[in-house]
């Protein structure tokens, strides 16, 4: 008997299948390009610097800045135009990228992680662990975002793990509760009842048998909450509680171009159109991810949809 | 399709002592706290699932608990496999008191008692692949992995009859019986003394379940196998039981071989049930005596006072409101045949559908 070889049907599995859908959804492949596009901006950004000839920092003053010491428009030299201090706007928003998606990327990545394992366990412990876990959540859910970064970075001074890490802790909880909620029905199915009476271990009962079944929800959570952590990124840089100047963001560009936005619509709108680009991609994409995951919810909203239309 | 069993999966250390008792259930009774509403107030309302059930499951035999809805026959299932902990009573496993054994202490006797799910499609992970919850046995108990693992589930696939190239299959590809086999292959693989089958026919189609019920008798004789088999369905029951517990609102009313119980039901409430089983005879249908029960089963949060079925009996007297009557043999009958009753039923007395309901 040689199964593995006389195999004639594939199971494709629920990924397979959802891989599947995704694939022929046109606004997920769209989504996915233009994130394509944003990684490599991020990934070759010393490259674009080494093709127009201008570090990210590097002052222009001269020809980068008119006579009167306004930023000058998209030319030839300065694709995308220059901004207050004679700097190259593209240069400087493809380095902003990299700050943008390491930290989108880090602080999801963290709070999911977090989020999920407290989820799990308030979920499947119930009781006590399940109230302290529950109210954790909801006093950090109630804490102000910005007030708490402001006291922190008064007390610490900014900087990217300063970032990746307020982020984080603002939104665990927002996972928590997703999973927690989650975990609760399905501790009571019938499959987890059975890996009781099997003998198996609380850890093995969350990991093996409650853990396949949020990762769905947590997966099209996260790309959700990736969007959020930018513009978390951008408001802290904005307002000046992230990376430190000189190292380019895209919060901190937009901070810099408030002042000139009447001379140089170039300053704000790049910069800002970044943020706006990646960020609804990253929405539209989840979305995707959410129907490719749910086909039954697809068709839900799909006729709805067209009930509107 | 049973003719390969592995030297393995046949137990020759069961059927040794056929006809005692594998597990004892004595006066277990299981109260459930009803969830509060209030923040800081806490109900003193609980459900109360059983009161003081006693029973014994023999080894090699096959026992079927029935009753309707709520009766509580799938709360004592949960309470034998230690899924819920006790309010009172023992649950004595092969001589071995496991009422409070902890997780570590209860891992040995996991490996000798084992469950099929009512829910084919609840009881199976719906993320994992066949082979891999087919194996879950062996990892939990560290029996077997890799190679050796696999051609376990093999073998298990082969004896409850799927497929066993099928195993890297997710339970989404398997219709409602084959799901079933999944469950049972997973129940057996440790080659167990028990198995507590909760409805595992109910939730399937027609024509399947005759094929699990016979697959459950063959591999019963196989592997020696006791059942604590639940249901609700008189007619499976009296098709696969050596002997029937029938409870009524956390209460056993009456036990007996099955022959016994459905030819010479003693307890009012059994000869009820008895007389709601589909006859298909549309003459014999009509002959005989149907009795209606009038009202709804009393909720648990409240039972009745003294015999739990005395509002709706109609043979019900003072004495069944204030007393609990004792689980024992009705005059003239053996001593395997037991009822809690004060007024058993005589062989052909009747208890007709004029007089329900109209005594309370």
């Amino acid at each position: 008997m040689n199964a593995a070889t006389n195999l004639t049907v594939r199971s494709r599995g629920p990924w397979g299948l959802a891989f599947e859908r995704l694939r022929h959804d046109r606004a997920s492949i769209a989504a996915g390009a233009t994130l394509v596009g944003v990684l490599l901006l991020a990934m070759f950004a010393p490259l674009i610097a080494r093709l127009v000839g201008h570090g990210p920092g590097d002052q222009f003053l001269d020809v980068g800045l008119s006579s009167s010491g306004i930023p000058i428009g998209p030319n030839g030299t300065f694709l995308l135009g220059t901004d207050s201090l004679g700097r190259d706007v593209l240069v400087r928003i493809a380095y902003g990228t990299r700050v943008s998606l390491l930290v989108g990327v880090l602080a999801s990545a963290l709070a999911v992680f977090v989020g999920t394992v407290v989820g799990i366990a308030a979920g499947w412990y119930g009781g006590l662990i399940d109230r302290a876990l529950s109210r954790l959540m909801d006093v950090v859910l109630s804490l102000p975002f910005l007030v708490f970064a402001l006291a922190l970075v008064a007390v610490v001074g900014p900087s990217l793990t300063i970032s990746v890490t307020v982020i984080a802790f603002f939104t665990w909880a927002s996972v928590g509760r997703i999973v927690r909620a989650q975990a609760l029905s399905i501790r009571e199915l019938e499959y987890v009842q059975a890996a009781r009476t099997l003998g198996a271990s609380h850890a093995r009962i969350m990991f093996v048998e409650i853990l396949p079944n949020v990762t769905t929800s947590v997966i099209v959570y996260t790309t959700l909450l990736i969007p959020g952590a930018i513009i978390g990124e951008a408001t802290l840089s904005f307002l000046g509680l992230s990376v430190v100047p000189p190292t380019p963001s895209w919060g901190n560009m937009l901070a810099d171009a408030m002042a000139y936005y009447k001379v140089a619509w170039w300053f704000v709108f790049f910069p800002g159109a970044a943020l706006l680009i990646t960020t609804v991609a990253f929405n539209v994409l989840g979305d995707s991810v959410r129907d490719a995951l749910d086909p039954r919810r697809d068709t839900a909203s799909r006729s709805s949809r067209e009930e509107v239309a | 399709m049973l003719a390969h069993s592995g030297e393995r999966l046949t137990a020759a250390h069961v059927s040794a002592r056929p006809g005692e008792p594998l597990v004892s259930l004595e006066h277990i009774v299981k109260e459930f706290p009803v969830k509060s509403r209030g923040l800081f107030t806490r109900s003193r309302e609980k459900v109360h699932a059983l009161s003081d059930v006693s029973l014994e499951v023999r080894r090699g035999e096959t026992l079927a608990l029935v009753g309707e809805t709520g009766c509580g026959k799938s709360t004592l299932a949960r309470c034998v496999m230690r899924l819920h902990d006790l309010t009172s009573g023992r649950v004595v496993f092969d001589g071995s008191d496991i009422t409070a054994a902890s997780h570590a202490e209860l891992q040995p006797f996991r490996r000798r008692m084992q469950m099929v799910f009512q829910d084919p499609y609840g009881s199976l992970n719906p993320r994992r692949r066949v082979g891999s919850i087919i194996g879950d046995p062996f990892d939990i108990h560290g029996l077997a992995s890799g190679a050796a693992r696999l051609t376990r589930v093999h073998e298990l696939m082969a004896l409850v009859g799927l497929n066993p190239e099928h195993y890297n299959r997710f339970p989404g590809d398997f219709s409602g019986g084959q799901r079933q086999r999944i469950g049972i292959a997973r129940a057996i693989a440790l080659h167990p003394d028990l198995i507590v089958c909760d409805e595992p026919v109910s939730a399937l189609d027609v024509s399947i379940r005759a094929q699990i019920l016979n697959l459950l008798a063959n591999l019963q004789r196989e592997l020696g196998l006791t059942y604590l088999f639940i249901s609700h369905d008189l007619s499976v029951v009296r098709h696969v039981s050596n002997r029937v517990a029938v409870m009524y609102l956390g209460r056993v009313a009456e036990v007996a071989p099955v022959d016994n119980l459905y030819e010479h039901a003693r307890h009012p409430y059994t000869r009820a049930l008895l007389s709601a089983m589909p006859v298909p005879d549309p003459d014999r249908a009509a002959a005989r005596e149907q009795i209606v029960l009038s009202g709804d089963p009393p909720s648990p949060l409240d039972p009745p006072s003294g015999c739990r079925f005395h509002p709706r009996c109609p043979r019900a007297e003072a004495r069944c409101a204030c007393e609990a009557p004792e689980l024992a043999p009705a005059p003239g009958d053996a001593a395997e045949h037991l009822t809690a009753c004060h007024f058993p039923l005589a062989d052909h007395e009747l208890l007709t559908t004029r007089t329900v309901g109209q005594r309370v």
